[in-house]
C-alpha cells in the first residue's frame, strides 16, 4: 500500500481514538475481510449514521459474518460529522487497522475528505449513501464505487414527477448552502414550468413561519424541498400546522423513515423520491425489512438498505475473486460486476461506478401496524444513468 | 409584499421574540446577579422541550407534559447548581465557560444515549390545535398566539417578582453589588441557588412549549444559546426589561429580514443572486444590529446598573 510509510509519521495518537478496534497483532494478516465502516454516530444527524451501520451490520448478519467464505471484522468508525476528524481516524484504519475496504458515509463533505487518503492508498471506498456529482464526472475513481445514487438524479426524480402531475407553477424552498443550491438545480433540470419564488433558509432554522407565510402569499401548485434531518421534521409539521397540507410537498431526503417517527401523521401523503422504499416487493428486500425491524425495532430508511447492498456486493466481489484480496484490477472487476440481489430488485453499476437504476416517486403511508414508511407510487424514471457518467474516463494504473 | 403577510410575519417575530425571552431572562438573572456565564442554560431548553415531550407520551396529553416537566427542569437546575456551578462562581470566566461548555456535551450525549438520535415529536394540546386565517391560503396556529400570550403574561409576572417583591429587591442588589448585599446578612449563596434554578425552569418552560412546533432533537438549545446572549447584551445584563424588549427586537428583525431581505436585494441584483445575498444578509442582521447598538450604547438599552 503506497504512502504508509510516509503518513503513518504524522499519525499522532489522538487519532486512533474513536476507532472501536480489537489491537492488531503486528506482522500477522490473518485470512479474513476487515472493513472501516464509517457513520456519522453522534451530532443531530446521527440518526442517519445508526441507519447507515445497522443497515451494514445486518447485512452481514444474514451473511453469518463471512463475506466470500472469509470471517469479516468491523471497525466502527464516528466521522462525527467533521472532515478532519474523519480524515484522522480512516487513516488510522487504514494503517493500524489494515482495514481491507472503507464503507459508508452519510454526507458528501465526509466523503471528499477521505477520498485521496483511502484511494490513494489503493484500497476500495465503497459510499454507501453520500454520492456527490464530483465524483461521478471527471472526478471518478478507480477505487470509488457507490451504492446509493447521484445526488441530482434524485432531485431529478422529484422535476420530472413534478412535471408528469402537471405541476406548473413551483415555490422551490432549500437550506442555504451548496447542496440546497445542487437540489435546486437538480429538479429544474426536469422541470419545465415556473418556478415562483426560490428561498433559501438558514441552515440552522427551527421556525419556518416566516418562509410558509411567504408559501402562503405565493398560491404554488406545489412546493418542492430539501431539507435533510431535524430541519425536514420541523418544517414538515409546521407546513402541516399552517394548513398548507392541500398545496402538494415534493421533497428529497426530507420525509424517509429517519424523520417519519417524528414527523408521523404531519408527513401523511407527502412525496419523497427513492431508488428504495420498504415495501419494495421481492423475496430479498422483505427479508432484509423484517429482519431489520426485530433486530433493531424502527423502520429502515434507504441509508440501511443501501449498506446492507453494500454488504452484499461486497460478499459477491470477494467470492468471485476466491478471496484474494491483493490483486486490486479482478477486485474491481469483481465489484463492477456486482453479482448480487439487491434490495432494490435489479442493480448494476454505470462506467462511473454509480448504480445505474429505477427512480421511483414514493409517499409517506401509515402501515398497518401504526408505523410509518414511503411507499412507491410509480417509476418515473427507468434504468436511469447520472449525466455525468459520460465524462468520466477511468484510469486504471 | 402585503399587510397581511407582514402582519403574519411580524407576530411570527413577536412569538420567536418571546421564546427567546423566556431562555434569556434566565440567562441574564444568572449573568448579572452572579457574574456567572453559563453557557449550558440552552440545555436545560432542549432538557425542558425532551422531559415535556416524555412525560406527554407517558401521562397522555400536552398539559401533563408542562405540568410534570416544570418541576423536573427546576430540580435539574437545581441539582446542577449544587454539583456543578457553585464550584465555579469564585473562578474566572474562562474557568465557568470551560466547565458549563463541558456540561452541554454531557447532557448532550446523555440525551442521545437515553431518548437515542432521532429527533422526537410532543403533541399539540386539543384545546389549542385549531388556526385562524389571517390571510387566505394561510392557518396561523392558535398555539402560537398561546406562546405569544404566555410569554408577555410570565414577563408580566417576571417584572412584578423582581420589582415589587423582597426576593425581587435583593435580586437587583445583588445585581448592582453582592458583596454588599452579603455583607449586610443575606445568605447571597442561596440566592443565587433561587435564582439559578428558576431560570433554569424558565429556559424548561419555552423548551415545552418549543416542543410541539420545533422539531425536538439533541443540541435543540445550542443555537438558541447564541441569540439568548445576543439578546442579553443588547437588552443590558442582568435587566430583565431590556431582555424583553430586545428579545422582541431580535425576533422581529431575525423574522422580517428573512422575509424582507431576498425582496430588498431584488431592487439591486438580479433575482438568483439577490436571493442568496438576501438569504446570507438576514442570518447576519441581527449580529450587524447588536454591533450597531452597542457602539451607541455600550451598556445595552436597559442597563441594570443605572448610573
Amino acid at each position: 500500500m503506497g504512502g504508509i510509510g510516509r503518513r503513518g509519521v504524522l499519525l499522532g495518537g489522538a487519532a486512533t481514538t474513536g476507532a472501536l478496534a480489537a489491537p492488531v497483532v503486528r506482522g500477522q494478516r490473518a485470512a479474513g475481510v476487515k472493513i472501516g465502516l464509517v457513520a456519522v454516530l453522534t451530532g443531530p444527524q446521527a440518526a442517519l449514521g445508526t441507519h447507515l451501520r445497522d443497515g451494514f451490520l445486518l447485512g452481514l448478519k444474514h451473511l453469518e459474518n463471512r463475506l466470500g467464505g472469509l470471517p469479516a471484522e468491523v471497525v466502527v468508525i464516528d466521522d462525527e460529522l467533521r472532515p478532519e476528524v474523519a480524515v484522522q481516524k480512516v487513516r488510522a484504519a487504514l494503517e493500524r487497522d489494515k482495514v481491507d475496504f472503507v464503507v459508508g458515509v452519510v454526507f458528501s463533505n465526509i466523503l471528499a475528505a477521505v477520498m485521496r487518503p483511502v484511494t490513494e492508498a489503493n484500497t476500495f471506498l465503497i459510499s454507501t449513501n453520500a454520492g456527490p456529482s464530483t465524483f461521478a464526472g471527471r472526478g471518478c475513481n478507480p477505487f470509488f464505487f457507490t451504492t446509493s445514487y447521484n445526488n441530482d438524479q434524485v432531485h431529478s426524480v422529484m422535476g420530472q414527477a413534478a412535471q408528469d402531475e402537471g405541476h406548473r407553477r413551483v415555490f422551490l424552498m432549500t437550506p442555504n448552502y451548496q447542496a440546497g443550491r445542487d437540489a435546486i438545480a437538480g429538479f429544474k433540470s426536469r422541470f419545465r414550468g415556473e418556478v415562483v419564488d426560490e428561498v433559501y433558509a438558514p441552515l440552522d432554522t427551527r421556525d419556518f413561519s416566516a418562509e410558509l407565510a411567504r408559501i402562503a402569499a405565493a398560491k404554488p401548485d406545489a412546493l418542492f424541498t430539501f431539507m435533510p434531518g431535524g430541519l425536514g421534521v420541523t418544517l414538515v409539521r409546521q407546513y402541516r400546522q399552517a394548513g398548507l397540507a392541500n398545496i402538494p410537498f415534493l421533497s428529497t431526503f426530507t420525509v424517509d423513515e429517519a424523520t417519519l417517527p417524528a414527523q408521523q401523521d404531519a408527513a401523511l401523503g407527502f412525496f419523497s423520491a427513492a431508488p428504495w422504499a420498504p415495501n419494495m416487493d421481492n423475496p430479498q428486500n422483505k427479508r432484509f425489512v423484517a429482519d431489520f425491524e426485530a433486530a433493531y425495532n424502527y423502520v429502515p430508511a434507504s441509508y440501511a438498505a443501501q449498506s446492507y447492498d453494500a454488504a452484499n456486493l461486497l460478499d459477491s466481489a470477494v467470492r468471485r475473486v476466491n478471496g484474494n484480496l491483493s490483486d486490486k484490477n479482478a477486485l474491481r472487476e469483481a465489484i463492477r460486476a456486482a453479482d448480487f440481489r439487491s434490495v432494490r430488485g435489479t442493480f448494476r453499476f454505470g462506467t462511473n461506478h454509480y448504480p445505474v437504476q429505477d427512480m421511483w416517486l414514493c409517499r409517506v403511508a401509515r402501515r398497518p401496524d401504526g408505523r410509518f414508511q414511503t411507499e412507491t407510487v410509480r417509476r418515473v424514471l427507468e434504468a436511469n444513468a447520472d449525466p455525468y457518467g459520460a465524462e468520466c474516463r477511468m484510469r486504471v494504473a | 409584499m402585503s399587510a397581511q403577510l407582514l402582519l403574519v410575519q411580524s407576530l411570527n417575530g413577536l412569538q420567536f421574540g418571546v421564546l427567546l425571552f423566556l431562555v434569556a431572562a434566565g440567562l441574564t438573572l444568572v449573568f448579572g446577579v452572579m457574574d456567572f456565564i453559563n453557557l449550558a442554560h440552552g440545555v436545560q431548553y432542549m432538557l425542558g422541550a425532551y422531559l415535556g415531550a416524555t412525560f406527554a407520551a407517558w401521562a397522555g396529553g400536552f398539559w401533563w407534559g408542562l405540568l410534570l416537566a416544570l418541576p423536573t427542569t427546576l430540580a435539574i437546575g437545581l441539582a446542577l447548581e449544587w454539583l456543578v456551578f457553585r464550584h465555579l462562581y469564585d473562578r474566572d470566566h474562562l474557568s465557568q465557560v470551560l466547565a458549563t461548555f463541558g456540561v452541554i456535551l454531557v447532557l448532550n450525549q446523555g440525551v442521545r444515549a437515553i431518548w437515542g438520535t432521532a429527533p422526537l415529536q410532543m403533541p399539540l394540546p386539543e384545546a389549542l390545535s385549531g388556526g385562524i386565517a389571517l390571510m387566505p391560503g394561510l392557518l396561523y396556529p392558535v398555539y402560537r398566539l398561546a406562546i405569544l400570550a404566555a410569554g408577555v403574561l410570565l414577563a408580566g409576572l417576571l417584572w412584578f417578582l423582581v420589582e415589587h417583591t423582597r426576593t425581587g429587591a435583593l435580586v437587583r442588589a445583588g445585581a448592582s453589588n453582592a458583596p454588599m448585599v452579603a455583607a449586610l446578612g443575606v445568605d447571597i449563596r442561596r440566592l443565587f441557588t433561587v435564582v439559578f434554578a428558576f431560570g433554569a425552569m424558565l429556559a424548561g418552560f419555552a423548551g415545552v412549549m418549543a416542543a410541539p412546533i420545533l422539531s425536538v432533537e439533541p443540541g435543540m438549545g445550542d443555537s438558541l444559546l447564541i441569540l439568548a446572549f445576543v439578546v442579553i447584551v443588547i437588552g443590558g445584563i442582568g435587566s430583565v426589561r431590556g431582555a424583553l424588549m430586545s428579545a422582541l427586537l431580535v425576533g422581529l428583525i431575525e423574522t422580517l429580514g428573512k422575509s424582507l431581505m431576498p425582496d430588498l436585494m431584488r431592487l439591486f441584483l438580479d433575482p438568483s443572486a439577490a436571493r442568496q445575498a438576501g438569504a446570507a444578509l438576514a442570518s447576519m442582521l441581527v449580529y450587524i444590529a447588536m454591533a450597531a447598538i452597542l457602539a451607541v450604547r455600550p451598556q445595552g438599552l436597559f442597563p441594570a446598573r443605572a448610573g
